[in-house]
């Protein structure tokens, strides 16, 4: 039998598809409740995202292969993600990162071996004021410094 | 410190609560909009010399009277939350702060523009700023300042939040309508302009959210008092920032055409330890940099383009004696390179030409001509694409090596970079305003 989408996750398609004069146009938050729910968007759910929508598959793909944001497969339990762009690096986000990486035996991009956290070098975030930056599981960790950050990892379930 | 208006709840407990903006006399210019003819709202905007605050600057109220009025297709309001040019760090706060000054502000542009649907297209990476406009649209639903009869009898408004997903280029307003629709980020050709073919191919005004958030200002005021709080020939007031390796890093609302050279030596205290000063970008990392010499200049931006710099979003990032030239160009080339939707050769091949000549350089396998080359290579980026990304990419790059060309050469004749790795320093201050 094809994978369904759970009754929650089809309610919440049909609240979004609300919001836009086309279903189509529902297509990012939709990606983004399916990633919440299913934890990676990997064929099955690409498929099903595109039933629910009524779009073919291929541009459910195009769309979630584009921003750096969707998960394809899975990844490590917390998302640690280092800012290294302007003012980030002026203030020692690059070395931040490194620190953090060889802490953890990763290089950016890479999951650690228990699968407990994946790290990535990101872009500025927004917050250059508070430099460096990272985020955790999509939270803020500003005016960053090796300890913080390492707390702030301990700390993580 | 001049009149504080994007800022003046910032002290307030609670500050983002919709007791507290009504307490401080909110949504009083919503009220008066209610009562005003679209067009004599359009007409107040222009008047009061107010611009994009998103980056290019474009006069607000001449962008309004650009929606077509003989057009049946609904209208709509997008609001550029986006925020992603690297160095800026202004419209998260004015979200997260005091979320209602936006609401407000957008209320009143769609009654101007006649739009009843507004999205407010935010970064992804905003998780918490989201759910708080979230929760500020539903409590103003409540209070009947959106929703039904939001603007006049019979005028209904929704507001929505649109979350991004992760792309720079999304910033661009041509983008982001085709991320609004569900689709890649791909910057459109222009014209048409979206005031007349935009979201959903219906007449769209795409605004950043600190351009809304002064409207209620100038609504307040009216539109001579408001442009008047200007200096050095700019309109009303301006967030500021400056950052990077400055004492106090911060972000400062002052009056527009305050000079750069006031804000990172008075308000950001100079720069730190005592070190010299090597340069200043100005306004988010596609502006290119200027040096000590080139600081007393004021904010606006006729001003910086006259320096052949850009004022952009007027968060300024600031380089001491410390910092490689070479080194932080690199890092603004891989953002680029990253960052190109793919769509046009010169950005697509050229920024990712001009990361690879910095990387070489950087680490010490520069070849003597190779100066030459990554300026030619920005050259033929320049003018050459669909949309300002490829642009964002070479101005910034021919800047950093005219400017700072000796240094360049001198990483390229000594075969290694000359400067150390950077201590880890946050500057550790909250933002205030
Ligand atoms: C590559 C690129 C990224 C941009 N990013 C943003 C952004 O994050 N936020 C923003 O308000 N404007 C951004 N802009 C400018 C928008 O295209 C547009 O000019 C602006 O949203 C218009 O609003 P305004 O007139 O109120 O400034 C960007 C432009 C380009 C070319
Ligand atoms: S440069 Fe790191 S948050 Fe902006």
């Amino acid at each position: 039998m094809a994978p369904t989408l759970s009754p929650r996750l089809e309610q919440e398609i049909e609240r979004l598809c609300e919001r836009y004069p086309t279903r189509a146009a529902a297509l990012l938050p939709t990606l983004q409740a399916a990633q919440r729910e299913l934890g990676a968007l990997d064929e099955a759910a690409i498929g099903m995202v595109a039933g629910a929508l009524g779009v073919p598959a291929v541009r459910v793909q195009e769309v979630a292969t584009w921003y750096t944001m969707f998960k394809l497969r899975p990844e490590g339990r917390h998302l640690v993600e280092i800012c290294t762009n302007l003012s980030c690096h002026l203030c020692g986000g690059s070395e931040l990162l490194d620190a953090v990486c060889r802490e953890l035996g990763v290089r950016p991009g890479e999951t650690t071996a228990d699968g407990r956290f994946t790290v990535r070098e990101v872009e500025c975030l927004g917050s250059c004021g508070t430099a460096p930056v990272m985020q955790i599981d999509g939270a803020f960790v500003e005016n960053l410094t090796l300890e913080k950050a390492t707390a702030a990892l301990q700390s993580a379930p | 410190m001049g009149e504080r208006l994007l800022t003046r709840n910032w002290g307030t407990p609670e500050r983002h609560a919709l007791k507290s903006y009504l307490a401080a006399g909110g949504y009083q210019s919503l009220k008066k909009a209610r009562g005003m003819e679209p067009a004599a709202i359009v007409d107040e905007v222009k008047r009061s010399g107010l611009r994009g605050m998103g980056g290019a600057g474009f006069a607000t109220g001449v962008k309004w009277g650009f929606v077509p009025r003989d057009n049946p297709r609904p209208r709509y309001l997008c609001v550029n939350a986006d925020e992603g040019e690297p160095g800026t760090y202004k419209d998260r706060y004015l979200m997260e702060r005091d979320p209602h000054m936006l609401l407000e502000g957008i209320a009143i542009a769609c009654r101007a523009i006649g739009a009843q649907t507004a999205y407010i297209y935010i970064r992804g990476e905003f998780h918490a700023v989201a759910d708080r406009l979230e929760t500020a649209i539903a409590e103003a639903r409540g209070g009947g300042y959106l929703g039904h009869n939001a603007l006049g009898p019979g005028v209904d408004l929704d507001v929505w939040v649109h979350r991004g997903a992760g792309a720079y280029v999304c910033g661009e307003e041509t983008a982001l309508i085709e991320s609004l629709e569900g689709k890649q980020g791909k910057p459109r050709l222009k014209p048409p302009f979206p005031a007349v073919v935009g979201a959903f191919a219906a007449p769209t005004i795409v605004n950043n959210v600190e351009t809304l958030a002064q409207v209620p200002h100038i609504l307040e005021r009216g539109a001579a008092a408001w442009k008047a709080l200007g200096v050095n020939g700019g309109s009303g007031t301006k967030l500021y920032g400056a950052s990077g390796r400055v004492e106090r890093p911060g972000l400062w609302e002052l009056p527009m055409g305050t000079r750069l050279s006031e804000i990172v030596l008075e308000h950001a205290g100079g720069v730190r330890d005592g070190k010299r000063l090597k340069g200043v970008i100005p306004g988010g990392s596609s502006c290119p940099v200027l040096l000590p010499d080139e600081i007393d200049v004021p904010m606006t931006f006729d001003a910086l383009m006259a320096k052949g710099s850009m004022l952009g979003t007027g968060c300024a990032a600031v380089l001491d004696e410390e910092t490689c030239a070479v080194r932080l160009c690199l890092r603004l080339m891989r953002f680029y390179a990253h960052e190109s939707c793919g769509q046009c050769t010169p950005c697509r091949e050229g920024n990712h030409w001009l990361a690879k000549i910095v990387q070489r350089i950087e680490s010490g396998r520069g070849e003597p001509g190779d100066v030459d080359l990554a300026l030619e290579v920005a050259q033929n980026i320049l003018g050459n694409t669909i949309c300002p990304l490829g642009d964002a990419c070479a101005m910034p790059a021919r800047a950093f090596l005219q400017k700072y060309r000796a240094e360049f050469e001198t990483h390229v004749r000594e075969r290694r970079c000359p400067y150390g790795s950077y201590p880890i320093r946050p500057g550790g201050r909250e933002i205030t305003g």
